[in-house]
C-alpha cells in the first residue's frame, strides 16, 4: 500500500508557490475558493489512491493553527 | 547614536585635467566610486588598462546598505586581492532559523561543501569592502581616483564620450573610449540621458535598525514571520562586524517614515523583540521601500555602460544586490579589456548585456519571489503562506517553500553564445558545465607563477586557461596551443613533467568536481566561468571554443 509523500518533492518549489499566488492575485475570494476546490480535486485525481488521500485529509483536519 | 566606524576622509586633489586644452582623453572612465566602480577600476588594471573613477563624495559609503556577501563575490573580489580582508573582517555565519508567532518552525544550515577556500557568505558592513578596495587601489599607479569630482554629464561625439566634472576647484571635461556608469540605484547620469530602469516597485516600508549589543546572541540569521513582538509583520536578524546586529522590521505599506526614525519610537519594539534585560544602543535607523528593476540595455549608444545597480536593482531579500553587482562588473571587465586591447571585436560587449540579462532577471525573479512570500498580496495567499509555515515544523514536504530569501549563487549562463556545447559523446555531467562558474578545489601548486594558495581558483583568472588532465598529454598539440596570445595551459597532475603552471589534486577534488578522465580539458574564460570541454584535446576545437568565446563569430 502505498502512503502519502511527505517528504520535500516539488522540483521547483518557488516557482510552485508563485504560480499558486498568482492564481489568487486578484484577490476575489469567492472566485478563490472555487479555484481552490478545483485544484484540490484536480490533484485528488492525480494521486487516485484512496488510502493516500485519506491520510492526506486525515492530517489537513488535525494539524492545529494557532489563530483557532 | 553611537558608531563603531569612522568614515574615513579622502582628500580632494586637483588633477592637471582641469587645465588640459584639449581634454585628456582615456580608455576608460568610471563614474561612481562605490563598490562596483571601485572593482571596475581594479580589475581593469590587472588587465593593463588605465583608468580614473570619479566620486563625488569624499568617504565610503554611510551607515546600513549591503550586508550579505556571497562565496561567489569573495571569490571575484580575490582576483583582485581583496577578498581575504573581506573575510578576517567579516562574521561567517551558516545557520538560519525561521520563526512563525512563537515558534520556531524550521532551521536551515547553509553546511558548505569542504574543499572550498572561501564560506558560503560572509556579513560586512558595505563600507569595509569599499575601504579595502579603495587601499588596494593605492598599488596601482594607473587608477586615478578622484574624490570630490562629480560627473554632471555624459555625452556621445562621434567614436568617443565626453564627461563633464564638476569640483571644489572648478569645472572641466574629459574624453574616454567607453565610459562605465556606477553612479547608483538612482543614477543620475542615466535619467541625464533619459534612460529608465523599469520593473516591480514595492509598497512595503521596512525599518533598519542596526544596534550594538553586549550580549551574546548566537552567529545566525533568525526570521521571524509575525512574530508577537511585531504582529503581521515580519522581522529579520542578522549579525554584522564590530558587536553590531542589523534588525530589518517590516512596517506595512502606511509607516510613518519620520516617526521611525526616532529612536524612542523603534526602542520599545526593540526590547518587546529581546526582552528587557537585553542591553543595546543605536547605531543607525533609516526607513526604506524598494523596487526589482532593470534597464532594458546596459548598454547606451555602444560606448556608455551601465553596471551594478544603475543597470539591474532588486529586493534585499536574498542578498543579490552587491552580489549582482560585482558578478555584472567582472562579466564586463574582461571582455573591455579585450576589446580596447583588440583582441576581440566590440561586439564581445554585447555579450555582456546578454549574460548580466540573464543574471539580472534571475536576481529579480527570486528576490521578488521572497518578497512575495514575505509579504502576501491577499487574504488568499496569505493564508497559504501561513499554512506553509505551521506545517513546515511537522512535515519536511513544506520547508522548501518557505521563502525568507534564497540566498544568491553564481548566475550560469546557459545558452551564451561565448560557450560551445558539450559534444554528446563526452558524456559530461551537467552540475558544473559550460557557462558555470568554475569550482574551487584544494590544489598543492607544484610549479606557478600565480598564487601560492593552496586552492584551485586563485589559478584561474584574468586570462584564459586551459586546465588539463595530466594523466594524458597531449604534448604536440599543447605544444601548438601554448603558443596562443591570452591563453595559458595549467595541468593537474601528481608531479612535474612539463614547463606549464602543474597543480597536484591534493585532495582528489578536482577530479571530482570537474570530472575529470585522463586528458580531459577544460577551456575556462578571465572571469572563471567554463568556455567548453572536451575529453581529448583538439587543437582546432580550441582554438575555435576561444574565437567563439572572444565573441569573434558574432561579427
Amino acid at each position: 500500500m502505498s502512503q502519502l509523500n511527505l517528504q520535500a518533492n516539488f522540483s521547483d518549489a518557488d516557482a510552485f508557490f508563485a504560480a499558486l499566488a498568482d492564481l489568487h492575485r486578484e484577490g476575489d475570494e469567492r472566485k478563490s475558493e472555487r479555484i481552490n476546490a478545483r485544484l484540490i480535486l484536480l490533484l485528488a485525481n492525480h494521486i487516485g489512491d484512496q488510502a493516500v488521500l485519506i491520510e492526506a485529509m486525515h492530517i489537513a483536519a488535525q494539524v492545529t493553527t494557532t489563530d483557532e | 547614536m553611537v558608531s563603531t566606524y569612522v568614515n574615513p576622509v579622502y582628500a580632494f586633489k586637483p588633477s592637471h585635467d582641469q587645465t588640459a586644452n584639449p581634454p585628456t582623453h582615456y580608455p576608460v572612465l568610471i563614474v561612481g566610486g562605490g563598490p562596483t566602480g571601485l572593482y571596475c577600476a581594479l580589475d581593469l588594471a590587472k588587465q593593463g588598462i588605465p583608468s580614473v573613477v570619479l566620486d563625488e563624495d569624499n568617504t565610503v559609503s554611510y551607515g546600513s546598505r549591503a550586508l550579505c556577501f556571497s562565496k561567489r563575490t569573495l571569490e571575484i573580489l580575490d582576483r583582485v586581492g581583496c577578498g581575504q580582508a573581506m573575510v578576517d573582517k567579516g562574521v561567517t555565519w551558516q545557520l538560519g532559523k525561521v520563526f512563525f508567532h512563537e515558534r520556531q518552525v524550521y532551521e536551515f544550515n547553509l553546511l558548505p561543501e569542504d574543499g572550498h577556500q572561501r564560506p558560503a557568505f560572509i556579513n560586512i558592513q558595505q563600507y569595509y569592502p569599499e575601504e579595502f578596495l579603495v587601499n588596494r587601489i593605492q598599488d596601482f599607479p594607473e587608477i586615478d581616483l578622484r574624490w570630490q569630482s562629480k560627473v554632471t554629464q555624459v555625452k556621445k561625439i562621434g567614436e568617443l564620450v565626453e564627461v563633464s566634472v564638476t569640483t571644489p576647484t572648478g569645472d572641466y571635461r574629459m574624453t574616454c573610449d567607453y565610459v562605465l556608469v556606477a553612479d547608483g540605484a538612482n543614477s543620475p547620469i542615466r535619467e541625464s540621458l533619459g534612460l529608465h530602469s523599469s520593473g516591480q516597485i514595492f509598497n512595503d516600508t521596512f525599518l533598519i535598525a542596526d544596534i550594538l549589543m553586549k550580549a551574546d546572541f548566537p552567529t545566525e540569521r533568525w526570521f521571524w514571520f509575525d512574530p508577537p513582538f511585531h504582529p503581521g509583520q515580519s522581522v529579520l536578524l542578522h549579525k554584522q562586524p564590530d558587536g553590531c546586529w542589523r534588525i530589518d522590521f517590516q512596517l506595512g505599506p502606511n509607516a510613518d517614515r519620520q516617526a521611525w526614525r526616532d529612536p524612542e519610537k523603534v526602542r520599545p519594539l526593540v526590547k518587546a523583540m529581546l526582552g528587557d534585560d537585553i542591553e543595546f544602543e543605536f547605531e543607525w535607523l533609516s526607513v526604506y521601500s524598494f523596487r526589482c528593476r532593470r534597464m532594458d540595455s546596459f548598454i547606451h549608444e555602444d560606448r556608455i555602460l551601465f553596471v551594478g545597480d544603475s543597470a539591474h536593482q532588486v529586493s534585499p531579500f536574498g542578498a543579490r544586490g552587491a552580489n549582482g553587482a560585482l558578478q555584472s562588473a567582472e562579466n564586463l571587465i574582461w571582455k573591455l579589456a579585450r576589446v580596447l586591447k583588440q583582441q576581440a571585436p566590440a561586439a564581445l560587449l554585447n555579450t555582456y548585456d546578454q549574460e548580466r540579462s540573464q543574471g539580472a532577471d534571475e536576481n529579480i525573479l527570486n528576490s521578488t519571489r521572497a518578497t512575495d512570500f514575505i509579504t502576501p498580496k491577499n487574504r488568499v495567499t496569505r493564508l497559504f503562506r501561513d499554512t506553509v509555515l505551521e506545517l513546515a515544523e511537522q512535515y519536511p514536504f513544506a520547508r522548501p517553500l518557505v521563502n525568507s530569501g534564497r540566498l544568491s549563487l553564481p548566475c550560469t549562463y546557459e545558452n551564451s553564445t561565448l560557450s560551445t556545447a558539450d559534444a554528446v559523446t563526452d558524456k559530461f555531467p551537467k552540475t558544473l558545465r559550460p557557462g558555470s562558474s568554475g569550482k574551487d578545489a584544494p590544489i598543492k601548486a607544484l610549479n606557478t607563477a600565480h598564487s601560492a594558495e593552496p586552492w584551485l581558483l586563485p589559478q584561474l583568472g584574468d586570462r584564459f586557461v586551459l586546465l588539463v588532465d595530466g594523466r594524458a598529454l597531449p604534448t604536440e598539440a599543447l605544444a601548438q596551443l601554448e603558443q596562443v596570445t591570452d591563453l595559458e595551459i595549467v595541468v593537474i597532475a601528481e608531479q612535474i613533467t612539463t614547463n606549464y603552471t602543474t597543480l597536484k589534486d591534493s585532495a582528489g577534488l578536482v577530479a571530482e568536481r570537474y570530472d575529470l578522465q585522463p586528458g580531459t580539458a577544460y577551456l575556462i574564460r578571465p572571469d572563471q566561468h567554463v568556455a567548453a570541454r572536451w575529453r581529448q584535446i583538439h587543437v582546432d576545437k580550441v582554438l575555435a571554443a576561444m574565437q567563439r568565446a572572444l565573441g569573434k563569430e558574432l561579427v
